[in-house]
């Protein structure tokens, strides 16, 4: 979004790197994920710091870089660099009709719960994921709460005396 | 993945049932899975790892037990329940279960404008509430192009709050910290102290938490005339008080036979699992996002970065003591800064007008309707911004599509991140320490299931 595209655009790893709000953002193809994601570790960016998803359901005219194709879903990796005090943004695209990733377990420990979360939450699968189950909806739950087209939960407002 | 046939039974029987959530006994896990859960993913030497095969030994399925800590237990600090295998007295593994506290709070910030967005964070950190708030109002003053212009006022109010919230939230993990160890007066004594600079906060913003007070462009009012005033005399009054918990706690052998040793965390695991805050610096590692990725106007400050050594529940102790103390070294400095001026962005897109305009000025009733009732529309974009509340980073991703309310609205909070290090600090511990290694996290569980 708002990427600025030079005549040249900015890669690292082979990625495309944009710029959002001054913030580095990488787009990463779904099939290099996790070749990018272990050079990244590798060149410094010690912690992953956060790992979530967006389902753009209702956004799909989203600004994205030309070569990026927009999928339904995108998952949002955030970086950190500790040495280099630098952050970094990986944003891949999921979509709709195959929801699955690699999970990140192997290179940060950390995601484990953060991709329980994003399974919970949207019903992105992760291939390698050592527990992926439910972490805060109940086990029975039926349903990704934060997926677009699940309705959000509202308590009926009674007005007395109102005709109904 | 779909829940065991004999757990659904269960489930259907007993009340907390998480099915697969739960910690799975010995008989039905495969020695790669014991392996990860407890610690062998952590990238570690192969001396290391060797040890733990030690600790190990194949207890045997006959040899354990699995017991439920929570989810009502009164040290867990409110809703997480951990799952502990234990043999004799010794913790094996630990899994924590969470989501009892879960009210889908991201889920609810995409249908609040902008503008509410606040009085919905302010709740997920419940103990430093003024830290979601800003790094909400951050996230957003990033996204309208406006995060460079707000009132010199306005920013080292944020920061005089945010430090004080801090004091306070430190001062009440020492109460907490207090009672779950042992020393119950503690716990009268941190509440007390607490209760002053909250006593600050509802003058100021006129609520004891969740103030909803620092909003995208600036803070919703201006201080009271004599804030210099209230603050000096919570500065006068903690220096002693936290002497008094030096002798109380810090000195005293028992307390430090209770924490020394407790709950470690090497550096390479705290980096590994994403910890942040007095966790990673008490391994050692000087990492304080005030200092290393200033916002605000913290580069203009002088403080140090309180690091531990030993990565145990006493230097987790012993930095957020240390860090009230280096909050209110921060706080003296601010008293003298903070400038005159708006205390709030005048811009007539994100800021309503005066109450007074109103009275006089149809288009200023119409501007104030209509900002309150629809919000300000906020360019389309992704942002993430992290800034370091007492329990480490606290970021906001914020992802907009042009319209009045966030698209998605992701808090990073640093309590969900830091419990999922509670297994490796327990591992190979006593039961009776894990009281303590909770405490030593600090982990609020609003935040975490938010």
């Amino acid at each position: 979004m708002s990427t600025e595209e030079s005549a040249t655009p900015a890669t690292l790893f082979g990625c495309l790197l944009g710029d959002s709000r001054g913030q580095a953002v990488l787009f990463v193809p779904k099939q290099s994920y996790m070749s990018t994601m272990k050079n990244l570790v590798d060149n410094g960016y010690e912690m992953c710091v956060d790992l979530t998803a967006v389902d753009f359901l209702t956004h799909a005219s989203r600004t994205l870089p030309d070569s990026i194709a927009p999928e339904r879903f995108e998952i949002v990796v955030n970086l950190l660099s500790l040495s280099k005090r630098e952050r970094l943004r990986v944003r891949v695209q999921v979509s709709e009709s195959d929801p699955l990733i690699e999970s990140l377990f192997d290179l940060y420990p950390g995601t484990e719960a953060m991709e329980r979360e994003v399974f919970d939450m949207f019903g992105i699968s992760f291939s390698g994921h050592p527990d992926l189950t439910r972490i805060l909806m109940p086990e029975d739950w039926q349903g990704h709460p934060l997926r677009k087209d699940y309705a959000q939960g509202r308590i009926p407002v009674q007005f007395k005396g109102a005709a109904s | 993945m779909t829940p065991r046939e004999s757990d659904t039974i269960i489930s259907a029987a007993a009340g907390t049932n998480e099915g697969n959530q739960e910690l799975r006994s010995r008989s039905e896990l495969t020695a790669k899975e014991v392996m990860r859960e407890v610690g062998a993913v952590l990238r570690m030497s192969e001396a290391d790892a060797a040890l733990l095969a030690e600790v190990e030994a194949d207890p045997g399925e006959d040899q354990t037990m699995i017991i439920n800590m929570g989810p009502q237990h009164p040290s867990t600090h409110g809703v997480l329940r951990l799952m502990l295998e234990l043999k004799g007295e010794t913790v094996l593994r630990c899994k924590p279960i969470i989501g009892y506290l879960h009210t889908g709070m991201e889920k609810t910030g995409e249908s609040l404008t902008f503008m509410q967005g606040g009085t919905n964070v302010t709740r997920m950190d419940y103990l430093s509430p003024l830290n979601s708030e800003l790094v909400f109002s951050m996230a957003t003053e990033k996204l309208l192009g406006i995060d460079g212009d707000i009132p010199e006022r306005a920013v080292w109010i944020r920061m005089l709050l945010s430090e004080l919230n801090r004091m306070s939230s430190h001062l009440l993990f020492m109460a907490t910290n207090g009672m779950d160890i042992g020393a119950v007066s503690m716990m009268l004594y941190g509440w007390r102290e607490r209760e002053i600079v909250l006593r600050f906060f509802q003058k100021v913003t006129g609520l004891r938490m969740n103030h909803n007070f620092i909003r995208p462009g600036g803070v919703a009012a201006d201080l009271p005339a004599d804030w210099r005033d209230d603050v000096m005399s919570i500065l006068d009054m903690l220096p002693d008080r936290l002497g008094e918990y030096d002798v109380l706690m810090t000195n005293q052998p028992i307390w430090r036979e209770r924490l020394q040793g407790v709950g470690v965390i090497t550096q390479a695991e705290a980096i590994a699992l994403g910890a942040t805050g007095p966790i990673l610096r008490s391994t050692g590692l000087a990492w304080d996002l005030r200092r290393d990725m200033p916002y605000l106007h913290y580069d203009e400050l002088e403080f140090d970065v309180i690091v531990g050594r030993y990565g145990d529940a006493f230097d987790r102790y012993a930095i957020r003591l240390n860090e009230i103390r280096e909050s209110m070294r921060i706080v003296r400095q601010i008293l003298d800064r903070v400038p005159r001026g708006d205390y709030r962005i005048q811009d007539k897109k994100v800021t309503p007008p005066p109450r007074a305009r109103i009275d006089e000025s149809m288009e200023a009733l119409i501007h104030h309707f209509k900002i309150f009732t629809e919000g300000f529309k906020v360019p389309e974009g992704e942002v993430y911004v992290a800034i370091e509340s007492p329990r480490g980073e606290v970021g906001c991703y914020i992802a907009s599509d042009g319209s009045p309310t966030p698209y998605r609205m992701h808090v990073r909070a640093p309590s969900f991140v830091n419990v999922q290090a509670l297994p490796h600090m327990m591992r190979g511990g006593l039961v009776a320490d894990a009281v303590a290694v909770i405490s030593s996290v600090d982990p609020v569980l609003g935040e975490v299931d938010r």
